[in-house]
């Protein structure tokens, strides 16, 4: 392959044995199973690669598109990302820290969750290999993206998802006219059917046979952080685990941007968030191991129902690397932690962020996050797509006649009455 | 009758390009063996020094997954299905 064709990238890698792999669509060591990366040549990027020629580009996510697995420029998704970190003080006071950031991926676009950043880079590099048809199995986000991102490609899509998903998430696939394909089982039964699918049509599985490229796509949202708190590293970064696969990729982001310069090497610590009710990765870091057990999981939080995770091995090793911690989080906790963050901050988010924001809370309660230190927490999905798990738990609206006395009546019961048009 | 394996894309060069290969009966290590003797290498693919399925491997046994039967020691009865696929990324 010429220099054009792959852009910055070098060759795939096998993260277990290193033996490297043409940039194709293909994802495991043919030697060892183990799970290919793409390699990038670091000399040529930093030569092009600086702050000011990251800030002359637009406000998305390929104005790091030198670190990211794309040969030429990006065709699908080219509006993704760069949504708002936001100063979390309420939040920060609620949960006793210094300092708080949340980085708002609930309204990344188009699919409003974290996920439009992996779509755009494995169907960018899809069309490039000359793919007509993708497909993904998910919990719902991803095939919401795909579905989406394919049809703005003029792309075909399936996509696959566990046939009892929230509404919200099925819904949001169909609209665009994907081919969904509900599966009677859970996300990991869905996932063995796709490996075993993706082995047989010539098809463009993003997160199977285009997983080294998809999966890189998440290091945007750890570039962003970086370059939203003015280029620096966090001292604490707290992020959902699924497969675990966004925690390694933000702590990948952290390394790539201080190899080439354009941050300051500085201690960090990454956290893993997970539910009780499927916590195979926070369960292993809790008890010291560096294996996790497979479980069947049984939680509110549907998007990081993942039983088997396939990057749990490694993001059990970022946060021993890091010194980082984990923790989980009953239903009730979960959506305690959607509440928090919708009343503090103004930020509706799905069932994965109510355990971000849970186990952050555990976390500072237990010192493992200091509290005089500051941190980021990752919010990947919007609120909108999971009603389903809030509705009955956030209260309900109060109904009245269209009559100022009813209103007034209202005021007077639930206020005591008094000076209520005063006080305002 | 016997035990009815699929072979992985990743494998099947060395499995001389079959998609399904039939074995005995026997566990789960024993069927390691037989694709060895048959196809030689297949073993080191999927096992470690220590003859244990790697972690980047996956095996289930007419669907269910054999971390949550015996491991390595499940039986495969005639009849049974076996799929062996890499471990999946997330969604």
């Amino acid at each position: 392959m010429s220099q054009t064709q792959q852009g910055f990238m070098k060759a795939l890698k096998c993260r277990e044995c290193g033996r490297e792999y043409a940039l194709g669509a293909t994802h495991v060591c043919e030697f060892d199973f183990g799970p290919l990366e793409v390699a990038y040549d670091y000399d040529r990027i930093k030569s092009v690669l600086t702050r000011a020629v990251i800030q002359s580009r637009p406000q998305t996510m390929w104005r790091y598109r030198e670190l990211l697995p794309v040969a030429g420029e990006p065709t699908v998704g080219r509006q993704v990302g760069y949504t708002p970190l936001i100063k979390a003080d309420r939040l920060a006071r609620r949960l006793g820290i210094r300092e708080l950031w949340v980085k708002n991926d609930a309204v990344n676009y188009p699919t409003l969750s974290f996920k439009d950043r992996v779509v755009s880079v494995a169907l960018s590099r899809s069309v490039e290999l000359g793919f007509k048809t993708v497909a993904c199995a998910s919990t719902g986000n991803l095939a919401n993206s795909v579905a989406a991102n394919a049809a703005a490609a003029g792309l075909e899509a399936y996509v696959f998802i566990p046939q009892d998903l929230e509404q919200g998430k099925v819904v949001n696939s169909l609209v665009y006219g994907a081919n969904v394909i509900g599966i009677k089982g859970h996300y990991d039964e869905v996932n063995r059917l796709c490996a075993e699918i993706a082995g047989k049509y010539p098809w463009a599985f993003v997160n199977v046979n285009m997983r080294p490229y998809y999966a890189e796509g998440s290091k945007s949202m750890g570039f962003e952080i970086q370059e939203q708190l003015g280029w620096r590293i966090p001292e604490h970064t707290v992020i959902c685990m699924a497969s675990g696969s966004l925690l390694t990729k933000i702590h990948k982001s952290y390394q790539e941007f201080s190899k080439l310069g354009l941050v300051s090497q500085v201690p960090w610590k990454i956290h893993g968030a997970q539910a009780t009710g499927c916590n195979p990765i926070s369960s292993a870091q809790k008890a010291g191991l560096d294996f996790f057990k497979p479980q069947k999981p049984n939680t509110i939080a549907k998007s990081l129902a993942i039983g088997t995770p396939a990057d749990g091995f490694y993001a059990l090793r970022v946060m021993k690397e890091t010194g980082g911690a984990s923790e989980d989080v009953t239903d009730d906790e979960i959506r305690e932690g959607i509440r928090l963050l919708a009343e503090c901050e103004g930020v509706f988010a799905e069932t994965a962020g109510g355990v971000t924001v849970g186990v952050a809370k555990k976390l500072i309660a237990q010192g493992k996050i200091a509290a005089d230190s500051s941190a980021v927490l990752c919010i990947t999905g919007n609120g909108l797509k999971t009603l389903d798990a809030v509705v009955g738990h956030v209260g309900e609206t109060r109904d009245i006649r269209p009559s100022l006395r009813e209103f007034e009546g209202l005021l007077a019961q639930e206020r005591g009455g008094v000076a209520v048009a005063a006080g305002r | 009758m016997s035990v009815r394996v699929s072979i992985p894309p990743t494998l099947r060069k060395l499995c001389g390009g079959e998609e399904h290969v039939r074995v005995r009966p026997g566990t789960v290590s024993d069927l390691m063996a037989q694709l060895q003797q048959r196809y030689n290498g297949v073993r080191d693919r999927l096992c470690d020094d220590q003859g244990r399925i790697r972690g980047s491997v996956l095996v289930f046994v007419n669907d269910e997954d054999i971390r949550f039967l015996r491991h390595q020691e499940t039986e495969l009865r005639p009849g049974d299905e076996v799929s062996i696929i890499p471990a999946f990324a997330g969604g």
